[in-house]
């Protein structure tokens, strides 16, 4: 497998610049030759498809969802990163560089996260100019937040409601494209099998949501920009619909996968509440900059909390980190939480939970100041808690909320595919093994609206012109792929429902390959997850037929992948004998604390699929670091 | 991971179920026992499906997604009230100790002109869409701009934006509308963009375009009901309503004088 990173030679300030000047170009009245397909409309994805139409490409963008705008991207609550140091306090484009290397325990590329950080000023400039409505200070000028894992004040944000309003500005941006018909979009069409001819992506099969009918749709690249694969825990603050079919059908035709196993357990979820619970709710980490985490210091203490007087409570994360305190990375306060359950000082009904207190910023702030930042986030957990965050405090507990897994990717985000790009959440580029809040966003539009508009020009240039029509025998084998594997699954008349086995391989998934991982644990996951898949295929359940909206077949397809792809990420992190970042492995530890292994670890493990039932094979792209210096990441 | 701290309740369901947008549909009803006041409407939903499948029926086919509010797919008429009893609450946020043991519910799809039904509970919305393409943008193609901070914007108009930009298009609007009027909708973008200062080049082009959409799409008219208000699970206020009227009035005015000025009446 070739895992040519292709990053440029120079100083690592002068790299993509350099390289804007070396790529190729495709001349403005040639670009309308060229149809590229964008897999995707959340952040990266409308981003991406309206930069490129803009361009002048004839792009088609496809999504699941009924409309374009209710990508997942719109649930991030707390904000976007960017250098601008508008603050003064210190912030510059290396900071922000250094402080995502160091967040990421030093797993991702440096020549990515410069570029990352760079382009970042211009998101900002972006979104305003489309009349995205950040918060504002009486001055007019933008305000700005904190958040985990930087001492600087860098992240913009729209109340609770930044991914929201990020999103639609990409997606008006998008739809503005659509109106002047150099997008053509298709909703409610699920991507289901990658086409590749010569070596080269050149396609897609989707099945449109509302007839069945499985389409082919061609071009000279596609483009995946489809989100995580965090889902594969069944409870998790995704969407019900985000799935790994469009990446793992891109796995199985040749794409290598980088780092399956580094997901992300967001500390500040609402606690599970009962057996029927179909999803978690994120409460954004900017709730961390006012509200203080403790449990009691007594094990199974079930006093109400306002009973237990403050010098019985014990702010662990204060203790622990002073100098981030309740700002520490997300992996640390995560762990941190479970460890504090572990112990038996959990609370709420469950035992699995912490307090997020924030009584103090009341006292403080007062509860109208308080109401203004958060008020959005105080309703939603009032909804779903019938609690009152303003008089008691909030009870969290870690949930899957991001993968900086995924398919990988070069600095050009192309994939081990020539032709298949990946964007977003989908590739695993520039997060490492943790990726720090406010940074997803970043990622998304730096990938959609100023990376993949030149490096897919760039491709195009110099790919050789041939045309492929549906006759071609690969557009053939994979349309009957796809129409033998939903055959396949209204066959099989089982017992089970898709959401029983996907309930069944959560549960495996987070004991075995969640917060805290061990080698005898990942080889009991690897033995009971081929087990339940080949149950899956005796004894699923999908009812109705294939010619209309059938949310059962939808559901048993995605559930077939999540029980492939979660194999894979117990063998990534039974391989990966060190903790870093989100990967953290029992048996390597100082005290709790992640114990990389730099001599025997430091690199991307890319996996390559060899066909089913058969071993994937593990390559790497070793990691350098000539700029950050590799050392133990402190928060204390 | 026990059962919750919940009560459980009995409840019976009328639910509509058609099978595709040219089929009659009709209500039929399910009981739905042993239903725990913690769990979410949708996952009331999921639970009465887990139990239709195993007796080998078709479930209930409706839309959702985020399940916390702020995607917008989710959308049904829980009693003759779009997303249900609760205040600014979505369907997929409304939790079913809302609701009492012994309950009797009617589950409707969004039923108006502009939004076809797709099957069951889900309509298409495709509408919606098409009215931000003719005009709800600022068109500020990619590339370079000038910095972010180079034009102040007042905070309250900066809040007002954001009040209006708070819409997640779930249409509920236009479902409790006596009209089917989808003007909370397209007056919440309008307003939105015209409070920045980078909105004004098309605000009147805007204003024209997207409400010329919006009756090419069967939607009615406002005749201040202001149902949508209190639909609206985002709490989208109809002042908007006047504002976008303002706009377009003022657009209608000075649309002889701007074509004769641009030669052009497709520029935008």
């Amino acid at each position: 497998m070739d895992l040519k990173s292709n990053i440029p030679s120079g100083p690592i300030e002068q790299k993509w610049s350099k390289h804007k000047f070396e790529m190729k170009l495709v001349n403005p009245a040639n670009k309308r030759k060229y149809d590229v397909i964008m897999v995707g409309s959340g952040l990266a994805g409308a981003s991406g498809a309206a930069s490129m139409a803009e361009l002048g490409y004839n792009v088609a963008c496809f999504c699941y969802q009924d409309s374009p705008r209710r990508a997942h991207s719109i649930a991030a609550q707390g904000g976007i990163n960017a250098a601008k140091n508008y603050r003064n306090d210190g912030d510059s484009v290396y900071r922000l560089f250094y402080d995502t290397v160091k967040g990421g325990d030093f797993r991702a590329r440096e020549g990515n996260v410069h570029r990352l950080a760079e382009i970042s000023v211009k998101i900002i400039d972006q979104c305003v100019a489309q009349g995205v409505p950040f918060a504002r200070e009486y001055g007019g000028l933008l305000d700005n937040r904190s958040f985990g894992g930087a001492q600087v004040s860098r992240t913009f944000y729209a109340r609770g409601q930044t991914g929201q309003q990020l999103l639609l500005g990409a997606y008006q941006a998008l739809e503005r494209q659509i109106g002047l018909g150099s997008v053509k979009m298709f909703p409610r069409h699920e991507m289901q099998e990658l086409i590749v001819v010569d070596g080269r992506a050149r396609g897609i099969v989707t099945r449109d949501m509302v007839t069945g009918e499985v389409e082919t749709h061609l071009a000279d690249a596609v483009c995946l920009a489809t989100g995580g694969y965090g889902n594969v825990f069944f409870l998790a603050t995704y969407a019900k619909g985000c799935n790994t079919t469009a990446i793992w059908r891109a796995y199985k035709k040749g794409a290598g996968f980088g780092n399956p196993c580094y997901t992300q357990i967001h500390p500040t979820c609402i606690p599970v509440s009962g057996d029927y619970q179909s999803k978690l709710t994120l409460m954004s980490e900017s709730l961390r900059n006012d509200g203080r985490i403790w449990v009691p210091k007594k094990k199974g203490d079930t006093r109400s909390p306002g009973q237990i007087p403050e010098d019985e409570r014990d702010y662990y994360l204060e203790r622990k980190y002073p100098s981030f305190g309740n700002l520490a990375p997300r992996d640390i306060a995560s762990r941190a939480a479970k460890q504090a359950c572990d112990d038996g000082r959990g609370v709420g009904p469950t035992g699995l939970g912490v307090y997020l207190d924030f009584a103090d910023a009341i006292g403080r702030l007062g509860k109208g100041k308080i109401e203004e930042k958060y008020g959005n986030l105080f309703e939603m957990y009032e909804r779903i808690t019938a609690e009152n965050p303003y008089e008691v405090p909030m009870r969290i507990f870690p949930a899957s909320h991001y993968t900086m897994g995924g398919l990988w990717v070069d600095y050009n985000l192309q994939s081990t595919i020539p032709g298949l790009f990946v964007l977003g959440e989908a590739n695993f580029s520039d997060h490492g093994a943790n990726r720090l809040g406010a940074s997803a966003l970043m990622q998304g539009l730096a990938d959609g609206y100023f990376v993949i508009p030149y490096t897919i020009g760039n491709y195009l240039a110099q790919a050789p012109k041939t045309k492929v029509d549906k006759t071609h025998p690969e557009v053939k084998a994979a349309e009957a792929a796809v129409d033998a594997r939903t055959k396949k699954l209204l066959g099989i008349k089982g017992k089970k429902t898709p959401m029983a086995f996907h309930r069944e391989l959560g549960k495996i998934m987070w004991e075995y390959c969640g917060m805290a991982r061990n080698e005898e644990g990942l080889a009991t996951a690897l033995e009971k997850i081929p087990a339940l898949r080949e149950e899956f295929w005796k004894n699923v359940s999908v009812l109705g037929t294939p010619g209309e909206v059938n949310q059962s077949l939808e559901q048993a397809g995605r559930v077939a992948d999540f029980l492939e792809l979660g194999e894979l990420m117990c063998r990534d992190a039974k391989e990966r004998r060190e903790s870093c970042g989100g990967h953290f492995r029992e048996e390597y530890q100082d005290d709790g604390e992640a114990k990389r292994d730099d001599e025997k670890f430091c690199h991307v493990a890319v996996w390559e699929y060899q066909g089913d039932g058969k071993t994937p094979t593990r390559n790497v792209e070793p990691l350098e670091f000539e700029n950050v210096h590799l050392a133990t990441r402190s928060y204390k | 991971m026990g059962g919750g701290t919940g009560k459980n309740l009995n409840l019976k369901l009328h639910v509509w179920r058609q099978k595709g947008p040219n089929v009659e549909g009709q209500f039929v009803t399910y009981d739905a026992p042993g239903i725990s006041t913690e769990m979410s409407f949708l996952e009331m939903l999921d639970v009465v499906n887990e139990r239709l499948a195993e007796k080998g029926e078709e479930g209930i086919a409706f839309d959702h997604d985020c399940r916390e509010g702020i995607c917008g797919t989710c959308g049904i008429v829980i009693d003759g009230r779009p997303h249900g009893p609760r205040p600014r609450t979505t369907t997929c946020q409304l939790h079913m100790r809302s609701f009492a043991d012994g309950d009797e519910l009617v589950l409707e799809p969004w039923r108006a002109k502009g939004f076809p039904i797709v099957k069951d509970l889900m309509v298409d919305r495709g509408s919606l869409d098409r009215i931000i393409a003719t005009g709800g943008f600022i068109t500020a193609p990619t590339g370079t701009i000038p910095d972010a901070n180079a034009i102040p914007v007042p905070k309250e108009n900066a809040d007002i934006a954001m009040d209006a930009a708070a819409c997640i298009g779930c249409g509920a609007c236009v479902a409790a509308c006596p009209n089917a009027s989808a003007m909370l909708f397209t007056a919440a973008k309008i307003t939105h963009l015209a409070m920045f200062p980078q909105g004004q080049p098309e605000r009147s082009s805007r204003a024209l375009r997207m409400v010329a959409q919006m009756d090419a799409e069967g939607f009615g008219s406002c005749t201040n009901h202001g149902e949508c208000e209190s639909a609206c699970p985002k709490g989208i206020r109809v002042e908007f309503i006047a504002r976008m009227n303002a706009d377009f009035v003022v657009a209608q005015v000075t649309k002889g004088r701007r074509e004769a000025q641009a030669g052009d009446s497709s520029a935008g």
